[in-house]
């Protein structure tokens, strides 16, 4: 018998979609976050609505490690469409949960696996007459089974139930007697605790338990958005609803007046045209897609791009090309968005990596956007956007203020201050524009996507083009010190090599690097918080001399960014793709890099002579 | 050209508004379109329009996509800021700036490319929203940047330049208007600015989503025998309902009418829209009868030009919304941003 598993596990769950086990497995991952210790669920669902399998993962981990880990140690199979694969899916000498009510042959079991059998289907079949309500108690049943067999505090629980029904009080005690009939069976008929245990700890502290969505939404609210212009896609449709939601929170007025609009527009090219048309008018105004709704809204994007109008785009990424994988997650819109719409363009990203990082950058975005006047694309991804995750609480500093960057008002015209629409007048690429209606006699211009000279006047001249091209170039070089810098973790000792990531890749990286570190290999690490990038970035791929750049794409798009606006020569960075729709584990990252890396230490890198 | 600018001296004696504009102030660059096209008329008829009724131009916004039609606001209210976006894709800009700023004008110039091909979603669905704004559609029947492919708007059996009949049915955009809840829908013809003027100032009165469909022949590819949008054909067929006339609230009625012609429609602003009836039978208020009758006249191949269905009393989209009078542009950190203090319960109900 291996070693008892104390706050260090997995459990999945295989449900099916539909039958009301999201709420009782997060009541289940948010009772162990009471208990102090750190989890990380993720929901890996189908695109469907009732019927199809749906599987959710919990990682327990006191190390904080929240990373998605791979492997099962207890397995929930609830749904007998994927049994066999669940079972086969289990770690050695881990444990299967299932319901017993049907004996099923031996044959459907394994051996290396200890089998607790709970027959939860007899049990509210004798509770519960109503057939909606046996479907729904038996999640929680088995939620009460699981507290005794992993010596989950069921006072913990029961606090959960409370406030999950409040001002819907007739429901507690129903969902309480559930969760002590599963308790109760698993006491009497099984040895508990099981060789996997929580065990309360203080490893949460402060921190919230949230999805990126919901983050990213308060970002906007925080950040003075007062126009969303959205077309439901997965897994972007919850951030709309999520700012939705809290605007009718945070933003009536005292007579229930609304200091917000959001529009549910007929596709992704009216979205996109209304946040350019609030931007244009100085309201701040964002959209959220994700990459089919990225590739409708390229001819506007280029529009905003050359005609210097402020617009921020959330791309929550999810499995493509086409439809790809839309309830599964990927980095794959990288280089869509840097390079979005025809003829030159490059755009500002920003890459958070965690909902605190979401919400922060949510609310950067609109002040970027409007100190550059110029699309700003926030890259989520699935895993961040739509699992709840540990995160350090979020924060704001009630000193600062928006920067609504250069807008020349009422007394700047009247006072005879030269106005141009397209003028460079402080040297840093970036002009001064006007919301329209601002002065009777000045300061109006003609926004247009056709080329124009720096009065805004029509003009089809080469240099005139030219003239704006370049002056575009020089924003983009500005932007560079406006956006989030890189951060670096050194290794403990000096390292030659170093590896970059970012977004959703962290939490795993971090493991990754711990992990290898304790191998004896040591790695300084980058994480690319935006684009264009930093002169940091270039300096840190120059002072290593081999670089792993780690992302979740077939296409390794962030180091083609890389090689492509850095000059890097492309040997000297080695892709580790990880793009099979499922979140990117540490596990993963050792094994890919491990070997390689054992062998660059011992032969040296040949170093490329200029 | 656009590259010659007009020159700013007027005739002294030119009449002035009740803000001082002369006619010219309304005016924009020199139009770079062909010569005797209709789409000038409708550019001088939205001049006169806003010179008419006091407006002080730099509160209008001008919004277009792309087309002959969408050149135009370059050539009307140059004290005005303008956006030439993108192709079918004015409404939701327009719709946009809308949100962000209530307290100003929107004037959405459009073709029958842009609205009935390229953009008729959009078209659509900004007019399903109520969107407060008057919506123009010069409606020549032709692509004539492209030089003279029909467009979605050409009737069916109509002739091109070159000769070839076009097979399929033409896309009604007043009956689409009605149909889709436009609280102001107007016809009428680029060649009768009399007609066109008070329909314009109407629109612009008008606190909902207003629609004109303007037929505006393209004198270089669709006025020739054979084509139903000709000035020929449309002076021929063209069959006014009614007579606009708008005063302004508190205005003196001087115009003479013979009693049980006139209606009268007060706007909620106050203004009146005096409808001299030309046609007895002809309802603006029974949107059901209108688009009846309106059908009932097309299959006869004639044009029913005026106002065909005025709502009174529109609800717009700021009223669907709920939002603040105050214009979101306007709106600062005090009103927008929560503060760290709501953050912490935020953070404490995430826990």
């Amino acid at each position: 018998m291996s070693q008892p598993k104390i706050n260090d596990f997995v459990v999945k769950f295989a449900n099916i979609n539909g039958s009301g086990s999201a709420s009782a497995n997060q009541l289940f991952a948010k009772s162990i976050l009471r208990m102090g210790v750190p989890v990380s669920p993720r929901n890996i669902f189908p695109s469907n609505i009732q019927g199809l399998p749906t599987w959710y993962e919990v990682r327990i981990s006191e190390a904080g490690y929240l990373g998605a880990r791979g492997g099962v140690d207890l397995m929930v199979a609830m749904n007998p469409q994927t049994w066999d694969k669940d079972v086969l899916g289990i770690d050695p000498g881990g444990y299967l949960f299932y319901d017993s009510t049907k004996p099923l042959p031996k044959s459907k079991f394994r051996e290396d696996v200890r089998v607790i059998g709970v027959p939860l289907t007899e049990i509210c079949n004798l509770q519960y007459s109503d057939p909606r309500q046996r479907q729904l108690f038996r999640n929680i049943v088995y939620v009460g089974a699981l507290a005794a067999l992993l010596d989950i505090d069921i006072a913990e629980i029961e606090k959960l139930i409370g406030e999950q029904f409040k001002g819907k009080d007739k429901l507690i005690a129903p969902n309480i007697t559930a969760l002590h009939l599963g308790r109760d069976y698993a006491k009497t008929h099984f040895e508990c605790p099981i060789g996997l245990s929580v065990r309360r700890a203080s490893a949460v502290g402060d921190s919230i338990f949230i999805d990126g969505n919901t983050a990213a939404a308060l970002g906007c609210v925080y950040g003075g958005a007062t126009v969303a212009a959205w077309y439901p896609i997965t897994p972007s449709s919850s951030l709309a609803e999520a700012f939705a939601r809290q605007c009718r929170t945070y933003r009536q007025d005292a007579l229930g007046n609304n200091r917000y609009a959001v529009i549910q527009a007929e596709d992704e090219l009216a979205s996109i045209g209304m946040v350019i048309g609030a931007s244009w008018n100085g309201a701040r105004a964002f959209t959220c897609t994700s990459g089919p709704g990225i590739s409708l809204m390229q001819e506007f994007i280029g529009l905003a791009y050359f005609a210097e109008i402020p617009a921020v785009i959330f791309d929550v990424q999810r499995g493509g090309p086409s439809t790809g994988m839309p309830t599964r997650t990927q980095q794959a819109d990288v280089l869509a968005c840097a390079y979005a719409s025809h003829g030159d363009t490059k755009h500002v990203l920003l890459f958070p990596e965690d909902p605190a990082e979401s919400f922060d950058f949510a609310a950067d975005a609109f002040d970027i956007a409007e100190r550059l006047q110029t699309p700003v694309f926030v890259l989520l991804d699935l895993d961040i956007g739509m699992n709840d995750h540990l995160s350090r609480p979020l924060a704001w500093d009630d000193a600062r203020r928006y920067d609504r960057g250069k807008v020349a008002t009422f007394d700047d015209l009247d006072s005879g201050k030269e106005f141009g629409r397209y003028l460079d007048i402080d040297g840093d690429g970036i002009t001064y524009r006007t919301y329209p209606g601002t002065h009777p006699s000045r300061g109006s211009f003609f926004t247009r996507g056709t080329t124009k000279d720096r009065y805004a006047r029509y003009s089809e001249a080469g240099p005139d083009y030219m003239d704006n091209m370049q002056r575009l170039l020089r924003k983009f070089e500005s932007a560079k010190e406006l956006i989030p810098k890189p951060q670096v973790r050194s290794a403990l000792q000096p390292s030659r090599l170093g590896v970059i990531y970012y977004g959703s890749t962290s939490p795993a990286m971090h493991e990754a690097l711990d992990s290898l570190e304790q191998q004896g290999i040591h790695f300084d690490a980058m994480r690319i918080r935006a684009f264009p990038f930093h002169d940091q970035v270039e300096d840190f791929i120059a002072t290593h001399d081999h670089v792993f750049v780690v992302e979740q794409n077939r296409d390794a798009q962030l180091r083609m960014l890389l090689v492509n606006e850095c000059g890097v020569d492309p040997a000297k960075l080695t892709p580790v793709l990880h793009y099979d729709g499922t979140p990117i584990t540490a596990r993963f990252i050792v094994r890919e890099i491990a070997e390689d890396a054992k062998a660059l230490k011992v032969t040296p890198m040949r170093k490329v002579s200029p | 050209m656009t590259y010659i600018s007009k020159p700013k001296l007027h005739h002294p004696q030119l009449p002035a508004n009740k803000l001082g504009f002369t006619r010219r102030d309304y005016e924009g660059a020199i139009s770079t379109l062909c010569a005797g096209c209709g789409h000038d008329s409708i550019s001088a008829a939205i001049i006169q329009a806003c010179f008419e009724l006091d407006l002080p131009p730099h509160r209008i916004a001008k919004l277009s996509g792309i087309g002959c039609s969408s050149k135009t606001p370059t050539y009307f209210l140059s004290s005005s800021h303008g956006f030439n976006s993108v192709h079918g894709r004015m409404p939701s800009v327009l719709t946009g700036a809308n949100l962000a700023n209530r307290e100003l004008i929107y004037l959405g110039v459009s073709g029958d490319g842009d609205s009935a091909s390229i953009g008729l979603g959009q078209f659509a669905h900004s007019l399903r929203r109520g969107v407060n704004m008057v919506y123009i559609v010069e409606n020549n029947g032709v692509y004539g940047l492209t030089k003279g492919q029909f467009s979605a708007t050409s009737d069916r059996g109509s002739k091109s330049k070159k000769g070839a009949v076009n097979t399929d049915t033409a896309i009604d955009m007043v009956l689409l208007a009605m149909e889709l809840g436009a609280t102001y829908v107007a016809r009428s013809f680029s060649g009768d600015k009399a007609q066109l003027v008070p329909l314009i100032k109407g629109a612009i009165l008008h606190r909902g989503a207003a629609f004109i469909d303007c037929i505006s022949p393209c004198v270089a590819f669709n006025n020739h025998s054979g084509s139903t949008k000709s000035f020929d054909y449309v002076r021929e067929h063209n069959e006014a309902v009614n007579q606009l006339d708008v005063m302004m609230p508190r205005e003196t009625i001087t115009a003479d009418y013979a009693p049980g012609q006139v209606e009268e429609i007060t706007q909620h602003d106050g203004s009146v829209l005096k409808l001299r009836k030309l046609a007895a039978e002809y309802d603006v208020h029974d949107r059901i009868a209108a688009m009846n009758y309106l059908q009932g006249r097309k299959a006869a191949g004639e044009i029913v030009t005026g106002v065909l269905h005025v709502d009174p009393e529109p609800e717009d989209l700021h009223a669907h919304l709920g939002t603040v009078a105050s214009p979101f542009n306007k709106l600062g950190e005090k009103d927008l941003c929560p503060g760290g203090g709501a953050l912490e319960k935020f953070n404490a109900a995430y826990r």
